[in-house]
């Protein structure tokens, strides 16, 4: 049966993608996803060959056929999002595509246009498919590209006789993530002990717990403040999580990354060895 | 003046940047709008006192006049509305609040109602001589922009207006940035710390804002992101070095510019700079 293991960080830069490009390295049947379609670094550790391209549509946008337009003004008086300007013009960073306008315009001036947002696409690379994405700057949806990544990946895994899915989520806890984590057999938090981490491991793991998802917590960086660490370690146990790992502050990812390659396979130090622990946890984990 | 503080990634020092540029500039409004995680207060304590929910409308159906037409359903683009064989269901979360089914409805059938989805709260603190406002997401919620759009009505035109936005190049960095008059990228000077700085830099572009970059632990990594800058005749506005003080700093919540006092007059000088960027605006605001 396909597993889904979703990465989340709640706060960016805890080292999501460095856990995640490593656990690529060491999963023997996975497929990755790299959901954080924001900002997807993945490709620059995986260097993957593309051999799939998809265009992907986001939401609809207005748009309002000049000729036809007598300027009464009904679409911009019912359009929720102030998205219609008293020059009758669409503003599309605004344009929700509810259709509501299309529907009141009394002369059939407005239509609902289909708008490229963005490609995913499927890649080889040295350990095996990756499915990723570039959604264009500045566009709306990205649940959306979130939820077409993870479906195209599970599709893939099942034509390629793959076990697990290896989802890079996005940070924060909206939209993207929730589309992210939606279904997953499995949420890892990573962490750092920070007070701006630790708030953020509270929401992002109440956001996993509401749509009653199990959680396991790695701490990043975990002797910059061992104090807090040692808080992180007591939240979880009060909220009967397990901690599967705990990093120490390290150059090494940064140092591989300049490689572009993965942190296991660049170096065998102490870093990547509690990072090859995590992943036997993880994937025990994943696999209960 | 209002300036947005933002990056493509997260994790490169927004929050950073933006309370201890408050700060240094002292009379000046914190706006955090990274709503889906506002961190800002976790630095600075205040007091926040509750301004109002944030609120969307949803819709509901008179169940005694709905004719089960699927009217309703077939127009929502947010598949928020499905017509079962003997009732309608509705799914909130889903539903961005445009009125559309109550438009379509021939039966007049559905209504609306309010929902709350965040908060807005503030904070002042004399010895800060700052005001914070923040907006926070609820739990669960998918919809960012509507609490941010909401938290920039509070902007104060006349001071300085310091803007901490949410991470990435979707909707809620759009809500945050669209109508500042500058934006400040924060980077790091890594492969990934370039690769998103490139695509902020395409949309902040789009959007026609001036904008400049801060470095942000600056000694790591390699040259590539002041090589890009040099390229794209982007200024570099500031240096953040990468030590291990402000790193620990940092992990307590402590600002920098509280413990590195002369990090103070960077930042004014910064924001000086940054008024020069500026068409037809005049010094007097910095």
């Amino acid at each position: 049966m396909l597993k889904h293991l979703t990465v989340i960080s709640g706060k960016g830069g805890t080292g999501k993608t460095t856990i995640t490009s490593s656990f690529a390295a060491l999963a023997e049947n996975a497929i990755i996803a790299d959901c954080d379609v924001d900002a997807a670094d993945m490709h620059l550790i995986l260097q993957p060959e593309t051999f799939e391209t998809t265009d992907f549509y986001g939401l609809k946008v207005a748009h309002i056929n000049k000729e036809l337009c007598t300027d009464c003004g009904a679409c911009a008086s019912s359009c929720r999002f102030d998205a219609i300007d008293k020059f009758n013009v669409i503003d599309t960073c605004k344009c929700e595509g509810c259709a509501v306008c299309e529907f009141v315009c009394p002369e059939n001036a407005i239509c609902m246009v289909e708008k490229k947002a963005g490609e995913y696409y499927c890649s080889n690379t040295r350990f095996g498919p990756l499915v990723h994405a570039k959604l264009g700057a500045g566009e709306e949806a990205s649940g959306k590209l979130v939820s077409d990544v993870r479906r195209r990946a599970s599709e893939l895994a099942l034509e390629c006789g793959k076990d697990v899915v290896i989802i890079d989520g996005p940070p924060g806890t909206g939209c993207s993530v929730i589309a992210a984590i939606t279904g997953a057999d499995l949420v890892l938090v990573v962490t750092e002990p920070t007070i701006s981490g630790i708030h953020d491991l509270e929401r992002v793991v109440q956001v996993a717990q509401h749509f009653r998802i199990p959680v396991v917590v790695c701490i990043n960086k975990c002797d910059i403040n061992m104090d807090l660490s040692q808080s992180i370690s007591i939240y979880c146990k009060n909220n009967e999580i397990n901690v599967a790992g705990m990093l120490p502050y390290d150059k090494s990812p940064v140092d591989a990354m300049i490689y572009g390659k993965s942190v296991v396979e660049c170096f065998d130090n102490d870093f990547s060895s509690k990072v090859r622990s995590l992943w036997t946890e993880v994937n025990s984990s994943l696999s209960k | 003046m209002k300036i947005a503080i933002a990056s493509g990634k997260g994790g490169t020092g927004k929050t950073t940047v933006a309370v201890n540029l408050a700060l240094s500039l002292g009379n000046a409004q914190l706006l955090d709008c990274d709503v889906e995680e506002p961190n800002c207060n976790l630095f600075l304590g205040f007091d926040l006192k509750k301004q109002e929910d944030v609120t969307i409308t949803v819709p509901q159906v008179d169940s005694g006049k709905c004719s089960l037409c699927g009217k309703c359903a077939e127009f929502c683009q947010y598949n928020a509305i499905a017509k079962l064989s003997d009732s309608v269901m509705l799914f909130p979360k889903l539903c961005h609040g445009c009125g559309g089914c109550v438009l379509v409805c021939p039966e007049k059938a559905i209504t609306e109602k309010k929902r709350s989805i965040g908060v807005i709260e503030k904070g002042t603190n004399e010895q800060f001589n700052i005001e914070l406002l923040q907006g926070t997401l609820n739990i669960g919620e998918a919809m960012a922009s509507p609490v941010i759009r909401q938290l920039q009505t509070h902007m104060d035109e006349s001071t300085v207006a310091v803007v901490d936005s949410p991470p990435g190049t979707a909707c809620p960095v759009i809500a945050s940035v669209a109508d500042m008059d500058y934006c400040v990228l924060v980077t790091e000077p890594t492969p990934f710390g370039l690769n998103d700085l490139v695509l902020a830099v395409d949309v902040i572009r789009q959007l026609g804002i001036p904008f400049g970059v801060i470095i942000n632990r600056h000694g790591l990594g390699d040259n590539r992101v002041e090589e890009y800058c040099r390229v794209e005749s982007i200024p570099v506005l500031m240096k953040i070095p990468y030590i291990r003080e402000i790193a620990v700093l940092y992990s307590k919540g402590i600002p920098f510019v509280e413990h590195m006092p002369a990090w103070k007059e960077n930042f004014r000088e910064m924001c000086r700079d940054i008024c020069e960027f500026i068409p037809y605006r005049g010094l007097s605001q910095c």
